[in-house]
């Protein structure tokens, strides 16, 4: 099998009226994790959704795992969204969430097997929220609940999984949890890829930095990629790197 | 005691009336779980209202009511689809505007024909009691057809409900699951007009359903006890209408309105008494 995960080529996206994402062209190696940095507006949520092909593209195409991104491939790629995408006042229960995660392979009037339910029960057991299966979805914290959508992804079977801001209003123990939840999927062969302002996090555990905004600034390991020339390239003049409790954010003026 | 239940089983309109209502209640207790949670009350009273068109110009054709109100409604949903699709003009909008349009179409054809207005007005208030033995095979048919298809796609329209975004990033036809949604709703509308009346059956789409949101944890169970709840205040409705010598369809939305109030005033007793937090963040 070819071992990128992700292959994008001269990528244009138009969103709500305005290019997004300009010429990106990018290769996310299997089994690497990379955090993808920018200005708010810069295109990180719109290439998440591009690689999920929940956009349309202008120009450029996305392969995934060497493979044109069709609806059996994309299976392959789980998603965890931005918490404010997702009604929490659904009365849905923590295993009815993950059993969705096996949805698109089920097809119609299939029940779920026994392989199903394993394949729920190991994705709770692997992010650590097996004692909550009961529990209401709104019940949850933040970080608990990204951890459930984790393992929505997980039971889905997606070799490769797309993080949007997971760790956005969570506190930083959970944050803690989550990217070392990560770092052990990352061991068991997953490629991870997520959006973040957490410089400090990116450098510390992560393969690969990109900095993105609207065009590819810079793509490579972080420590060569987090130098203070790139950081403004793609920052402009609005770019604070501030610490917090140790760690360097990158957060923007104005 | 007895005698007052089983006394107006006595005759065909209530049998016919009491299978009727209780049949939509089922149908409309589904559709409406959706209809609450995603926020659809509006579109839901705007193809009701749209329906009338339909139900009015096939009543002076001749032609089948339902199919009428069916074609009516439907081509309503996709128009406000087409006009809100562009962006120009807000979703809402586009629903307050064609629906008054075709409601207003519904009204001006029976202007024309004063001699059938008196049938027409059991459309518009809802009318249970008069439902023919055919009504019944239709909503029979109608509310099994709902039944047979929510439970074929149960598990990819709740994906489609909870989480639209990731559903689609999985390979799920999001855009297809949303009109199948919508023709459900159509269909539901169509075979409750005549028990509830158009101007009624949002609320025996969104008030049990609010109802069963109050009580359960589960999307399932919401979808149980709101059909229970449906039919409970058919039941109770109709008898009232019976005894009380008033209007089906208005009853029975009162029964449903008062099982509401009380439950909320009950869950919010509860809620307070056991000072439940709320989601954490």
């Amino acid at each position: 099998m070819d071992d990128s995960a992700f292959s994008v080529r001269n990528l244009s996206v138009a969103y709500n009226g305005r290019r997004a994402l300009e010429g990106v062209t990018l290769e996310v190696a299997r089994g690497s994790m990379v955090g993808v940095i920018g200005p708010n507006g810069g295109g990180k949520s719109t290439l998440v959704k591009a690689l999920l092909g929940l956009v349309p593209y202008e120009a450029g195409e996305v392969e995934i795992l060497g493979r044109k991104p069709r609806r059996r491939v994309r299976r392959l790629v789980g998603y965890v969204p931005q918490r404010e995408e997702v009604d929490w006042n659904f009365p849905v229960s923590v295993f009815d969430v993950v059993m969705m995660g096996r949805v698109p392979a089920l097809g119609l009037l299939r029940q779920p097997s026994r392989r199903d339910r394993e394949l729920v029960t190991g994705a709770l057991e692997t992010v650590g929220m097996a004692d909550h299966a009961e529990a209401r979805i709104g019940e949850l914290s933040g970080g608990q609940q990204q951890r459930v959508f984790l393992a929505r992804a997980l039971a889905q079977e997606a070799e490769i999984l797309l993080l949007d801001e997971p760790v956005s209003g969570v506190d930083a123990l959970a944050q803690h949890e989550i990217f070392d939840l990560l770092r052990r999927l990352q061991d068991r062969g997953k490629t991870v890829l997520v959006t973040t302002h957490d410089l400090t996090c990116v450098t510390e555990r992560f393969n690969a930095a990109l900095l993105l905004n609207r065009r590819v600034v810079a793509y490579g390991p972080p420590d060569e990629v987090f130098t203070p020339e790139l950081l403004n390239a793609a920052y402009g003049s609005h770019l604070r790197i501030i610490d917090v409790g140790g760690r360097t954010v990158a957060i923007e003026e104005g | 005691m007895a005698g007052y239940l089983l006394e107006p089983l006595e005759f065909g309109f209530m049998q016919r009336g009491l299978i009727a209502a209780v049949l939509v209640a089922i149908a409309c207790g589904i559709l409406g779980s959706f209809v609450v949670l995603k926020g659809l009350a509006f579109i839901g009273d705007g193809l009701a209202h749209a329906s009338f068109g339909g139900v009015a110009l096939a009543f002076v054709l001749g032609a089948n009511v339902y199919l009428g109100a069916f074609i009516f409604a439907m081509g309503t949903a996709l128009g406000i689809g087409a006009i809100s699709r562009r962006g120009r003009i807000r979703f809402d909008t586009a629903i307050g505007v064609l629906f008054s349009g075709t409601f207003a179409f519904g009204i001006l054809v029976i202007s024309r024909v004063e001699a059938y207005t008196v049938d027409l007005f059991g459309y518009l208030f809802g009318d249970v009691l008069s439902i023919t033995a055919g009504d019944l095979w239709t909503i029979g048919i109608l509310g099994a057809l709902v039944l047979l298809v929510v439970f074929a796609f149960y598990r990819q329209l709740l994906f489609v409900a909870f989480d639209p975004t990731v559903a689609a990033a999985s390979g799920l036809p999001a855009g297809a699951l949303n009109y199948l949604l919508l023709g459900l709703l159509g269909v539901t509308i169509v075979t409750s007009i005549q028990a509830v009346g158009i101007v009624m059956v949002v609320a025996l789409l969104v008030t049990p359903a609010a109802t069963a949101y109050l009580i359960t944890r589960r999307f399932h169970h919401m979808i149980l006890a709101s059909c229970a709840i449906g039919s409970l205040s058919a039941v109770l409705g109709i008898y009232l209408s019976y005894y009380a010598a008033a209007a089906s369809g208005a009853s029975i939305i009162l029964v449903a309105t008062a099982i509401f109030l009380v439950t909320l005033a009950v869950t919010g007793r509860v809620r307070k008494a056991a000072s439940i937090p709320g989601p954490s963040h």
